[in-house]
């Protein structure tokens, strides 16, 4: 039997959805019959729409799909003006003030506190420079992810960018792959560091070699979600660039053919791959959805990868001063929890005009980079007033910091989020000194199980929970560790779970403390030094976690409390919004009219 | 009119007659459940796994963890609330941290739709 999510979409799905958007924007919040309401919210998914948590009715989360994270000139500065003059809620964030960007782990923007009124005039703007919400959300093709510097690396061998393009339009808006089983991500990466991802994703495209010629090897499967991480696996498939959309089509309709409609818990392709194998997926994609003979996988290359490898040396991230392969330079500058506020995005982008070509990118450690900047430029750019807030050279606890919405609007989260880990990495900053030979550290926090802020793939993974204290109930978060990607990914080792909030900065400050003091040396052998010709080698912190076992690692964590202030421990998703002077859910305002005033509630 | 209960996004909460009425991240007692070892189990809601309605409760199976020991899993069928009247449609929830008793389903409940 389909699920009932199944049966709404039957009725009315895709593209359709947005006149009926329309009409109810124009004509306010309560024009959605109260026993449709939970129909429609499902389908304004797919036009970017999230309705936000308890609490907090009427206002929606908007999502804006940025291909590649790709912000073209002159886009950035509709985004900025979007957030200040509509997404403002009835409550400031102590942290970040009243208008605000999240730029998100999948290189999209998010606003929040967006009234359904004002939805007409916000498409405007954003359609009139090209940026849309479509698809954002939903059971369909989500926003593209890859390089975050597609087109303008020194690392890259197949420019990506246009194949990305060539994807985004293809599948935004085609009614043949409008209503899939479930959400479908897909990455796309030309670069040989591996920061697209794609292990992560639904479907992945890396560059290969076959036969003399740069393509892609492709890979299905990956998702962190719920406690079913998994990596992509190879289909054992090579295509050249020109192809790469025609194995699309095949792998998406494949999936909306196969994909479970019945329980959206088994839906993603993830699950399929599990049931099916890649050779019958291979098999099955072959005889049913292509109609060319597809050729066996090509020479990868992985084994180069340095993107958040824990290696310490390549690109683990963007961030800092690059030179492009046409002399100019990109900086990437460091985004704490991704989140901007809307003054500060709209001098960035007037930055980006006045500097570089007036492109924006976003990465997926939720950073930003400025490109096209000349040498001459780069000094004055590197003084500007705004780099002291988004720095190219942060402290790595800054730098290695991402986390996910959370208790401030999402429906599934237990704990507080972005505020905390603001915190947590101001604390780490001034209280906790890395060895010398680290300066990243990767730390994600996701305020539960579906894994937004991929802590699975960081250093130190956090991820929502409770605990007492001394009776209490208080937000607390499982510490996982050694996860990464890379040539061998690795998600992290659970260790230590139910740690009050308070406690995680001090745990890991003795965390950092024990690995300086346990790592490992080795000498190298004279043939085998590296460039600095170094005769001794000491343990990554990500090989440290690998070569010991769960319990060692587990004691190496010890939980403390400290100097640090936690004004979070108290339970978040029972306010209406936390940092609400009066936070009781009693207390909201919501619903509201497309004015902002409180609406009798008829519930 | 008949109660109208499904779980969305993701299981992050119950929809009673299109009203949000449960949602994750509370903490549940459950007494009487072979869920973990502890004698009462102090349950994280993370998630809802399947609602269902046999009148007048409404009831749902829950993923999450007892947070004294850690065990995890999804519990049996509990009532979180109730819709005493069909016609009316309101919605009575139980206080989750009160003590609950999770059950096996005894009679044959209408399943989600
Ligand atoms: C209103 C707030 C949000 C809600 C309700 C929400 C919901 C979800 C859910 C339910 C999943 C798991 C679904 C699945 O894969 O089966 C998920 C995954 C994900 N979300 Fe969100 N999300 C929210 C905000 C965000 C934000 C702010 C970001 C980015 C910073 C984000 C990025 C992701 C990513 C990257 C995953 C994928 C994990 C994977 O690889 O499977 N989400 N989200
Ligand atoms: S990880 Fe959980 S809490 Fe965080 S945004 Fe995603 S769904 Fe919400
Ligand atoms: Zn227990």
């Amino acid at each position: 039997m389909p699920s009932k999510v199944e049966n709404w979409k039957d009725e009315v799905y895709g593209n359709e959805i947005r006149d009926h958007l329309m009409e109810f924007a124009e004509q306010g919040w309560e024009a959605i019959p109260d026993d449709e309401q939970d129909a429609w919210f499902e389908r304004f998914k797919w036009w970017g729409l999230y309705h936000q948590r308890s609490g907090q009715e009427s206002y929606f989360m908007m999502r804006i799909g940025t291909p590649n994270g790709v912000i073209e000139p002159g886009q950035l500065e509709v985004i900025g003006e979007v957030a200040k003059e509509y997404a403002q809620g009835p409550a400031e964030n102590p942290e970040f003030g009243d208008a605000y960007c999240d730029w998100t782990t999948r290189q999209s923007i998010q606003l929040h506190w967006i009234k359904l009124e004002d939805i007409p005039e916000i498409f405007e703007r954003l359609e009139s420079v090209g940026l849309s919400t479509q698809q954002a959300c939903g059971d369909s093709w989500r926003n593209i992810v890859g390089c975050p510097v597609a087109g303008k690396d020194k690392h890259e061998h197949v420019d990506a960018w246009p194949v990305a393009q060539e994807l985004n339009e293809t599948f935004k808006g085609n009614d043949d792959y409008a209503n899939l089983p479930r959400k479908w991500k897909v990455a796309i990466t030309g670069c040989d560091e591996g920061c697209g991802q794609g292990d992560i994703n639904d479907l992945a495209f890396e560059p290969a070699e076959k036969g003399g010629e740069l393509g892609f090897n492709v890979r299905v499967g990956g998702g962190l979600s719920r406690k079913e991480p998994r990596l992509a696996r190879s289909l054992d498939v090579w295509v050249p660039p020109e192809q790469a959309a025609d194995v699309a089509h095949g792998m998406s309709a494949l999936f909306r053919e196969y994909g479970d409609r019945e329980d959206r818990f088994n839906a993603r392709i993830k699950f399929l791959v599990d049931e099916w194998g890649t050779e019958k997926m291979r098999s099955v994609l072959q005889e049913e959805f292509v109609d060319f003979e597809l050729p066996t996988a090509g020479e990868d290359m992985r084994d180069q990868y340095t993107y958040n490898t824990g290696t310490q040396a390549g690109h683990n991230d963007h961030v800092g001063v690059t030179e492009q392969p046409d002399g100019n330079y990109y900086v990437g500058l460091n985004v704490l929890v991704g989140r901007m506020g809307a003054d500060d995005t709209l001098e960035l982008a007037e930055l980006a005009d006045e500097y570089g070509s007036g492109e924006v990118r976003l990465t997926q450690r939720q950073n930003v980079i400025v490109t096209d900047i000349a040498e001459e430029d780069l000094d004055e750019f590197l003084a500007e007033p705004l780099l002291e807030d988004y720095s190219p050279d942060p402290s790595p606890f800054m730098r290695g910091s991402i986390a996910c919405t959370g208790t401030e609007f999402c429906s599934l989260s237990i704990v507080e989020t972005k505020n905390r880990q603001v915190r947590y990495a101001r604390w780490l900053r001034d209280n906790v000194d890395l060895p010398a030979d680290h300066d990243e550290f990767h730390i994600h926090l996701s305020g539960c199980t579906a894994s937004c802020a991929q802590p699975q793939i960081a250093d130190v993974s956090l991820r929502g929970m409770k605990t007492r204290k001394d009776g209490e109930p208080v937000e607390a978060l499982d510490i996982g560790l050694g996860g990464g990607l890379g040539d061998d990914p690795r998600f992290a080792d659970w260790v230590a779970m139910r740690v009050p909030a308070d406690e995680v900065p001090g745990a890991i400050k003795n965390l950092v403390e024990n690995f300086k003091e346990l790592r490992e040396e080795r000498a190298v052998p004279e043939g085998q030094r590296g460039r600095d010709g170094e005769a001794v080698e000491r343990e990554t912190f990500r090989d440290f976690v690998e070569a010991r076992d769960e319990e060692t690692l587990a004691d190496l964590v010890e939980p403390e409390e400290t100097d640090y202030e936690d004004p979070y421990m108290h339970n978040t998703k029972m306010t209406w919004y936390p940092y609400a002077e009066d936070d009781d859910m009693g207390a909201s305002p919501a619903p509201t009219d497309g004015q902002g005033q409180p609406l009798a509630s008829d519930d | 009119m008949t109660t109208d209960v499904h779980q969305l996004d993701d299981g992050a909460w119950i929809s009673v007659n299109d009203a949000r009425e449960v949602n994750v991240s509370d903490l549940w007692l459950l007494a009487r459940s072979d869920f973990c070892g502890c004698e009462t189990t102090d349950f994280l809601a993370e998630g809802f796994v399947e609602v269902g309605v046999d009148h007048p409760d409404i009831q749902a199976r829950i993923a999450g963890q007892c947070i004294a020991c850690g065990a995890s899993g999804v519990t049996d069928w509990l009532t979180v609330g109730r819709v005493v009247d069909p016609d009316v449609g309101e919605f009575y929830g139980v206080v989750p941290e009160s003590v609950h008793f999770p059950a096996k389903r005894t009679r044959l409940a209408r399943p989600e739709e």
